[in-house]
């Protein structure tokens, strides 16, 4: 944590006076009024949640709601959108995460994303895992064997390919290339994952075995993910929040949201009546 | 005219294309060997060249050619690919990057005899070095560039923006990845822009002609100090490339053996930029199993 704080003091001191409101220490991520634009087109209107620390949330709602958004700009990856802007703030560790200041290369590190279909870089399985450690210089060949040992197995990989880590990940089948992606993400020992539709590219045998890992995963991280799949949202997650038109219509529980939600319209999208 | 009868005289034509094209390869190919094949012997090319007596070699001008092709390459792939770097992942889309673009393409359309007469006025003239190789390769860095940056831009650019995405959402900033994942997923794109920058290096002879001139010192193959001007390996020294010696010998070549000199070296060019392809095609598909761990 210790170079992303550094680096931005200034932006500390302007949120720090909101730190004692109330018991926070199970929050990891507190979104204040955020709204987010692609040019003059407003994707994500005044959203405020918070999420927990250690536990999973899941954005559902229809394509184009901007749940996908939201996420993207959570480790700031809408910034490579030359015509993004935002407004509001989410604040993890007291810092604003939309900050200029920040920075965004050392967030993305402790925030990672899996994408919705696999991207594994055209590199052996071995280099996929290292080619981010490298970066942050760490070195040595028992080293680095140890933390792709461990990442493997935290993503479910390893017995898989233990035996041929030097072939192309290219070679590794859809499901497997999306462990392989969680896997290099775990490596960097990120705080939150956020996973954008991480399943919804593979067959059901792969999309089980992905969701049995998030499950798994929760115990050590923090995790968000958009889905479209229901019962991916109520099986895994602890907290659902419903997106439609850019806002947040519920938040609340996963079990209420799937069993007795409170407006209406996150009822008729559920039980899919739309969307 | 239904759709099926339309289809199929579309073929037809794309057909007859491709064979004209193959043919006249085929037919150009064959003229040069068999005229230029009978007249290649061991002797050929090692023996110097001799302006006006029978039996002259190509031995320095086949030297040359490589030589020079290799000082360009080293100028040109670094500067291309930069340039391509910038104009695919840091130039803002604006009138700035337009006008510089325009720039390429018009730099890239240059007659190479102009770039050969702006050669004599600065390499050889201006900077007092007279005809050299380094001339000449500069020469053919200012004729090779926009084609290296343009194609190295969009080799760039067809890599799939998800790898790209990856790279920075573990925390790795832009030039790493660019380094590390970018441009080794566009290094076959660029080693053909490469092996076409050098093709046109093998046969270029107007920008050389004032450049790296048309004679060859007297070169002791032993001597490898590149700064004895006895030396292959000087690179201020004048120097003749086999497409300059062709020019030469079919212009105002006065020995009685012109003809067969002219085939024989041709000739050997074509079989050189052959054998040059190849290699570096070889090479270039190994280094890239090699960074993709791919079969």
């Amino acid at each position: 944590m210790g170079m992303l704080k550094e680096k931005v003091d200034k932006s500390k001191q302007k949120t720090s006076d909101k730190k004692e409101e109330k018991d926070q220490s199970e929050l990891i991520l507190r979104v204040n009024d955020l709204s987010i634009y692609y040019g003059s087109n407003q994707a994500v209107k005044n959203i405020s949640f918070d999420i927990e620390k250690n536990s999973i949330t899941a954005l559902i709602g229809p394509s184009g709601c901007g749940k996908s958004t939201f996420l993207r700009s959570v480790n700031r990856m809408n910034d490579l959108i030359p015509i993004s802007h935002n407004q509001g703030e989410i604040i993890y560790e007291d810092l604003n995460i939309l900050d200029k200041n920040i920075d965004v290369i050392a967030l993305r590190k402790e925030i990672g994303m899996v994408f919705q279909k696999p991207n594994p870089f055209p590199k052996s399985i071995y280099n996929n895992i290292t080619h981010a450690l490298r970066f942050y210089g760490i070195k040595g060949k028992k080293r680095l064997d140890a933390i792709v040992e461990e990442s493997l197995r935290k993503a479910a990989l390893w017995d898989e390919v233990k035996d041929r880590l030097d072939q192309s990940a290219f070679a590794l089948s859809g499901g497997q290339q999306q462990r392989l992606c969680i896997a290099r993400t775990l490596a960097m020992q990120p705080n939150i994952l956020l996973l954008d539709e991480p399943a919804s590219a593979l067959d059901p045998v792969s999309n089980a075995k992905i969701e049995e890992l998030i499950f798994e995963l929760k115990k050590d991280y923090t995790i968000v993910i958009v889905t479209h799949n229901m019962q991916q949202a109520s099986r895994v997650s602890d907290k659902t929040a419903f997106f439609l038109n850019g806002r947040i219509v519920e938040y609340d529980d996963t079990e209420t949201i799937f069993t007795n939600p409170s407006v209406k319209e996150t009822e008729d999208y559920i039980s899919g009546r739309f969307g | 005219m239904n759709s099926k009868v339309a289809d199929r005289i579309a073929t037809g034509v794309f057909i007859a294309i491709a064979t004209i094209i193959v043919l006249v390869l085929i037919g150009l190919f064959s003229f040069i060997l068999f005229r230029g094949v009978p007249q290649i012997s061991w002797d050929f090319i090692t023996t110097t060249s001799s302006t006006v007596r029978e039996g002259g070699g190509i031995r320095d001008q086949l030297f040359n050619s490589f030589y020079i092709l290799f000082i360009t390459m080293l100028i040109t792939v670094p500067l291309g690919v930069l340039g391509g770097v910038y104009m695919a992942e840091y130039a803002k889309p604006g009138k700035i990057t337009n006008f510089i673009r325009s720039c390429i393409e018009l730099l890239a359309s240059l007659p190479s005899i102009v770039v050969g007469m702006f050669g004599l006025l600065i390499f050889v003239n201006s900077t007092g070095w007279g005809y050299t190789i380094i001339g000449g390769a500069l020469a053919l860095t200012i004729f090779n560039i926009p084609v290296m940056v343009r194609v190295s831009e969009d080799a760039i650019r067809s890599v799939p923006n998800v790898q790209k995405e990856a790279s920075l959402a573990l925390g790795i900033n832009h030039w790493h990845t660019i380094k590390t994942v970018i441009l080794p997923s566009a290094f076959p794109g660029i080693l053909t822009g490469a092996i076409l920058a050098s093709g046109r290096v093998f046969g270029e002879a107007a920008a050389l002609l004032f450049t790296a001139g048309l004679s060859t010192p007297r070169l002791d193959y032993m001597n490898w100090n590149p700064f004895s001007t006895t030396s292959p390996l000087n690179i201020f020294r004048p120097a003749e490339t086999l497409s300059v010696h062709i020019w030469a010998v079919n212009t105002n070549g006065i020995m009685p053996d012109v003809e067969a000199i002219a085939d024989g070296s041709s000739a050997i060019l074509v079989l050189s930029v052959l054998f040059f392809n190849l290699t570096a095609r070889f090479v270039g598909s190994a280094v890239h199993r090699k960074i993709t761990a791919s079969k």
